[in-house]
């Protein structure tokens, strides 16, 4: 199976579609979110298959509740796979989160508490979507704005055990990572050094808002904003450790014109060549 | 402390407007309840956006702030059954006609039903259209016609054909030309445009025949008999220009 570029790539949106087609210079790959394609047929698949006649893709589900505590929904994973088979992406990637509850679907990412019970629940439903797909997937680390008492397992090793246990990849979001330290007053870089980065099949870089809180900062990661400077220099050191990844810009909400999101992926190559050559001159 | 099943049955009800489930803390804990209002924010406004983009003319029509109050509370009594949120929203209409405070305003549930076959007509399967000599010396007894799988035909107690496109972006109609029922043809286009029609008794029966497998000869007649006078030429003419007649195909002997 091809991989994605170790490029950067930006998350599509159909507003953005005929900019594209006129330029697409420094665009490594395109990134969908699975839900929207889901239908039967009309412009989204239209976009989709000329889009993928050009370039590497992502497929990235938002709904299919890994860290949920009921079954996954059977039906959600055929749709899935039958879209995986249709357009054969070069990754497919889903949440450390939940977002259905019995028949009922919550539309968000959830957090999840880390604990022996979920880890066994998450690294099965894990398994079964792999199987399903017939591929490796990769999981991603969440923006979480809570922390839960019965959590036992810090959030690093949660994810390097469900990798290690499944063999799946891991998509690290460096803005999410960013997030999540901020909220919980943890140092990012620490983070960081405990992640297992040789797991990271992509990286994300989106936008966060903030709001204050007599503790300090509450960051919300909204996908609606230019990436944070200090989510750069986290990113740049990771790339400076691992060479270059794919990686992907996501802007999901008050869309810009397509040059601002053009421009946030030429500075994400930027840094990929930059920092990816750093790290070949070390290794 | 709780299982995972009990603690997201505790976090859905906090979502929904119960206390903080127990386990959810922060560093200051006392922070915990303004922490989990961006979850109980996120799933309410994500919901109510993925509501203001299935019905723009509803949102339009009550205004942005009481769309807001009535998309939440239909979410929280309506939630999603489905990760696939293209297809939700099919009880909205419903949800309106039932809904007090919009009782002096009957129409509504007529837009949203319009709305809402607009979003499947968008999304429907694809089907090549046929061409315009693609029924060159076919026998109208015996050709039937197939429709693109996006048109619907909607039956509507009110003229909300009108009122939905008396409001779309830039249309200039002042007052509606009538107060009765109106028959609406969804349909999307070649170019993806999902237009609305107002259509006759005599079209939407002939539509309606058409769908049911009547032969073309079969469906003009009823319609001709429901409408004293139709011409069925200009339908079939609309019909093609907007590629929604696909394939021919003759009924054998």
């Amino acid at each position: 199976m091809r991989s994605l570029p170790k490029a950067a790539g930006v998350g599509f949106k159909p507003e953005h579609f005929d900019a594209i087609r006129r330029d697409a210079a420094s665009v490594g790959f395109f990134e969908v979110h699975a839900e929207n394609y889901m239908g039967a047929g009309g412009l989204p698949h239209a976009q989709l298959a000329a889009l993928r006649a050009d370039f590497a893709l992502s497929i990235h589900g938002v709904g299919l509740s890994i860290g949920g505590p009921g079954p996954l929904n059977t039906d959600h994973l055929a749709r899935l796979a039958r879209l995986c088979n249709r357009y054969e992406p070069e990754s497919f990637s889903e949440h450390l989160a939940w977002s259905s509850h019995g028949t009922e679907y919550l539309n968000d990412l959830l957090p999840v508490p880390y604990t022996d019970e979920t880890l066994a629940l998450v690294c099965d439903h894990v398994d079964q979507v792999q199987e399903a797909l017939g591929r490796r997937m990769l999981l991603e680390n969440p923006s979480t704005y809570v922390l839960f008492e019965q959590s036992t397992i810090p959030e690093v090793e949660f994810l390097s055990e469900v990798s290690r246990r499944t063999g799946c990849g891991l998509l690290l979001d460096v803005n999410n990572v960013f997030v999540t330290c901020t909220n919980h007053r943890i140092d990012p870089r620490a983070w960081l050094a405990a992640f297992p980065l040789d797991r990271v099949g992509e990286i994300h870089l989106g936008g966060h808002d903030e709001e204050a809180l007599p503790s300090g900062p509450l960051l919300i990661d909204t996908h609606g904003a230019a990436v944070a400077d200090p989510v750069w220099a986290l990113y740049a050191e990771v790339i400076k450790c691992t060479g270059a990844l794919p990686t992907l810009v996501e802007w999901d909400n008050d869309l810009p014109e397509w040059p601002v999101l053009q421009a946030e992926a030429r500075r994400a190559s930027r840094i990929l060549e930059q920092q990816g050559a750093t790290y070949a001159r070390a290794s | 402390m709780p299982g995972h099943p009990e603690f997201a049955a505790a976090f859905d009800a906090g979502l929904k407007g119960a206390p903080l489930p127990r386990g959810v803390t922060a560093l200051a804990p006392a922070e915990a309840e303004r922490r989990f209002a961006v979850y109980r924010n996120n799933v309410a406004v994500g919901l109510i956006d993925a509501l203001a983009k299935r019905f723009p003319v509803i949102k339009r029509l009550v205004g942005d702030e009481f769309f807001a109050a009535m998309a939440r509370h239909y979410s929280e009594t309506q939630r999603p059954t489905s990760p696939v949120l293209l297809e939700w929203g099919n009880g909205f209409a419903a949800f309106l006609e039932s809904f007090p405070p919009l009782a002096d305003y009957p129409y509504m549930a007529d837009v949203a039903r319009i709305e809402y076959a607009r979003g499947r007509a968008y999304h429907a399967a694809d089907g090549t259209p046929a061409l315009p000599d693609s029924f060159a010396g076919a026998d109208p007894s015996r050709l039937r016609l197939h429709l693109h799988p996006s048109l619907q035909l909607l039956r509507l107690k009110h003229p909300a054909v009108s009122i939905w496109q008396m409001n779309q972006p830039g249309s200039t109609a002042q007052s509606l030309a009538h107060a009765g029922p109106e028959t609406a043809l969804v349909l999307r286009d070649p170019g993806f445009n999902v237009p609305v029609f107002s259509i006759g008794p005599g079209d939407a029966a002939m539509i309606e025949q058409i769908m049911g497998g009547a032969s073309l000869t079969v469906a003009a007649e009823l319609a001709i008999w429901t409408e004293p006078g139709f011409d069925p030429q200009p339908l079939i003419l609309r019909l093609m220009q907007a590629g929604a007649i696909l394939t021919p195909k003759e009924i054998a002997r």
